[in-house]
């Protein structure tokens, strides 16, 4: 589904993304984990056509990131940290922008919408500004507008980070549910939540790749039990 | 095209629901009222050219006003990435945006026909130079909103970006005049193409010339193709 090949990034003489190579399955949900820092939001940048790689490939379906941008951004939905919105809008008016810039049909737009709202939880927000809400129903919003227009592939840039417990298992529900279907990658710092959902999980530190395996792979291999010390063991040790 | 018009819609739409928008046409009606009617009935000529010279000032403090958040906010507030990552070209994103200040710039000027009318009772007005002062206007309206937007891609700060567009715009209009008394006649030529002011004011007359009009086309031209290159130097 995606393949990405020998990618760096370069921020002038920083090396943010190091030589990186892995493939994405269809249906997958994949963990991008790392410490801060590691590269991570920047891999997610240059996938989604945010920024321009210094180097390397990246393959998305049969689309090559050079030649076919917009078909690349047409299939792929992107959530970035912190659901960056526009703060004045209503949610309502705001996801009605995103269906139109996405080419959501016109009269399959109100349904689309209602059922994003539905599976968000976002039906008593819709006529608030996006100002208003809470962070874990901005965080929501994100997804919805990240799910707009059906695409395959999903990209969530720490989609918990910051909620409260019950938000978090709420988003969590939310993206088991999506991952049903869609292929996913994202990132988080709780790694018992990277167990729950993974299929695979890809571990970068310092822009390089320090493992990409299932999790159960990596405790045969590393003869560790606790996750969390995997973690610590391949991003601390260098 | 389709993104174009989206984009133009949500841009628009925007100045409206914020205060901005009613903030900057009452500044805008005020200032340019008062000094206009402050001394029109002294000169005792039922004309609008007064109103149409003191334009261009205007316009360069109030247009950068206008446009300064075009971008800056959204690159402050980080909308700016889920924007680039939606299926969109820049040049839909850039003209969107241009559009939607200059459908405000018109919606700004469009109280002020209200005087071409009362004026008209006064006295003969000559429709010529008032149909090209509004079409001159809009020119040099869209000229300054360019400007500005350029202004508002090169930072994320808005009072910087209010500044830059401030300080092109100003010198467009007013500079260029100045220099002429201090330049050996062979550069007058050359510096008075370089005047907005002096474009706009031949227009202003009722005069069309395509030099002019060219003029303000290439400067747009410009300014938009500087925020396509910032766009992608961005990436």
């Amino acid at each position: 589904m995606i393949k990405i090949e020998n990618l760096n990034k370069y921020y002038g003489e920083l090396c943010a993304v190091n030589n990186v190579s892995f493939e994405i399955h269809k249906g997958e949900i994949l963990g991008l984990l790392g410490p801060n820092g590691a590269g991570k939001t920047t891999i997610y940048r240059v996938l989604t056509g945010y920024l321009s790689p210094t180097s390397g490939t990246i393959k998305v379906m049969d689309y090559n990131i050079y030649d076919h941008q917009i078909e690349i951004k047409k299939c792929i939905g992107y959530l970035p940290e912190e659901a960056p919105l526009y703060r004045d809008m209503l949610v309502f008016d705001y996801l009605n922008y995103i269906a139109d810039i996405r080419g959501v049909e016109k009269n399959r737009k109100l349904s689309h919408l209602h059922e994003l709202a539905d599976l968000c939880n976002l039906n008593e927000v819709m006529h608030k500004t996006i100002d208003e809400l809470s962070k874990g129903y901005r965080q929501r919003v994100g997804i919805a507008q990240a799910l707009m227009g059906n695409p395959e592939i999903l990209v969530l840039d720490e989609p918990t980070s910051g909620l409260d417990p019950n938000q978090i298992a709420e988003t969590r529900e939310i993206i088991k549910k999506i991952g049903k279907e869609k292929t996913i990658v994202f990132s988080t710092h709780i790694l018992s939540e990277a167990e729950v959902t993974c299929d695979r999980v890809v571990i970068i530190d310092e822009g390089k790749i320090v493992a990409d395996d299932t999790i159960d792979n990596l405790r045969k291999l590393l003869h560790e039990k606790s996750f969390e010390n995997i973690f610590r063991k391949l991003t601390r040790g260098n | 095209m389709r993104n174009m018009k989206h984009i133009f819609k949500k841009e628009f739409k925007t100045y409206f629901v914020s205060p901005i928008a009613y903030i900057v046409i009452s500044v805008f009606l005020v200032v340019i009222g008062w000094l206009f009617f402050s001394t029109f009935f002294l000169n005792r000529q039922a004309s609008l050219t007064q109103f149409f010279s003191l334009l261009p000032v205007t316009f360069a403090f109030i247009i950068p006003a206008v446009t300064m958040r075009l971008f800056s906010e959204e690159i402050n507030v980080g909308s700016y990435e889920i924007l680039l990552t939606m299926p969109v070209f820049f040049k839909d994103i850039i003209i969107g945006k241009f559009l939607a200040a200059i459908a405000f710039v018109g919606i700004m000027l469009a109280p002020t026909i209200i005087y071409a009318f009362s004026i008209s009772f006064l006295g003969d007005l000559d429709w010529g130079p008032v149909i090209g002062g509004y079409l001159g206007a809009l020119l040099l309206g869209a000229t300054f909103s360019a400007i500005g937007l350029l202004a508002s891609s090169l930072t994320r700060n808005q009072v910087i970006a209010f500044i830059i567009g401030m300080v092109i715009c100003f010198s467009l209009t007013v500079l260029v005049d100045f220099m002429l008394f201090f330049l050996p006649n062979s550069f007058v030529g050359i510096f008075q193409y370089l005047s907005a002011s002096f474009h706009f004011k031949n227009i202003a007359k009722g005069m069309l010339d395509s030099r002019d009009i060219l003029y303000f086309l290439s400067v747009s031209f410009i300014a938009l193709y500087g925020t396509n290159l910032i766009m992608q130097e961005k990436k």
